[in-house]
């Protein structure tokens, strides 16, 4: 049984960046495993800064937008930095609909996020 | 008559399972592109799908195996339309709290119905919220 990681990590300074492995996160088991990789950054690695670097992602679901916004309660609930990124068009659009974009704090480009972090 | 421009029609009964139904989705979206739809637009009816069925399936039949999810479409170059019918026990779509508003922002879930809402050119609910009618209109760019 093969770990199928949802998320790439990578550090830059003292931050982690987060990058989706799938274009479509609709997949229910996906998108729990997805979850789990997520909460795991700031509750077992206690990672503070965090950007997640939407650039791979072309479409996602209400259900993964739920696990995002637990996240975001985690990472506040650990103190953690998060900002999100490189996000298309399209999603920003799903974001905004939701109202999204007010909870969350969003760059257009990773390196926007890094130099406020 | 206009055998050319009859509406390009599915129907179809799904199972109960959140993973039964993309290759449907997908199939829907390729007879669109046919039709010449738009990225953006076909990134809306994806999304009206994917959240109007996996409701059905999830809160509607429960994943319940012995529940099907019936799916009636229609697609034209001008005009994408469906029903969905679960057999769950229906709900009240107005009873179902506004997740896009301050104080719920942080609340998980409840945002389908909203994303429906948006991108959809019509929303309808009917015997009791067992059945969710939709309809997407191309629009048309303004001439000149």
């Amino acid at each position: 049984m093969g770990t199928i990681h949802r998320i790439d990590v990578s550090e830059s300074a003292n931050i982690s960046v987060v990058r989706f492995t799938d274009k479509k996160i609709i997949d229910p088991e996906a998108i729990q495993e997805l979850g789990q990789e997520l909460f795991d950054l700031v509750e077992k690695d206690d990672r503070k800064k965090l950007v997640l670097n939407f650039s791979n992602v072309e479409f996602l679901s209400s259900a993964a937008l739920g696990k995002l916004i637990t996240f975001e309660k985690k990472a506040k609930r650990h103190d953690a930095e998060l900002i999100l990124s490189n996000i298309s068009p399209e999603i920003y659009q799903v974001f905004s609909i939701t109202n999204l974009d007010k909870l969350f704090q969003i760059k257009d480009s990773e390196a926007d996020a890094l130099a406020v972090l | 008559m206009s055998t050319n421009n009859a509406p390009k029609t599915i129907q179809c009964a799904l199972p109960s399972s959140l993973t039964a139904y993309h290759d449907l989705v997908q199939q829907i979206l390729d007879s669109l592109t046919k039709l010449e739809w738009q990225a953006g637009e076909l990134f809306g009816v994806h999304m009206a799908l994917e959240e109007s069925i996996s409701n059905a399936i999830r809160h509607g039949n429960k994943e319940d195996p012995a529940k099907v999810v019936h799916i009636e479409c229609q697609m034209s170059a001008d005009r994408f339309w469906v029903r969905i019918c679960d057999e769950g026990e229906g709900y009240d779509p107005s009873a179902v709290p506004d997740c896009c508003s301050p104080e719920n922002l942080e609340v998980p879930g409840g945002r389908g119905l909203a994303l429906i809402s948006a991108y959809m050119s019509s929303v309808e609910h009917s015997i009791c919220g067992k059945c969710l009618t939709m309809e997407k209109l191309k629009t048309v760019p303004p001439a000149g």
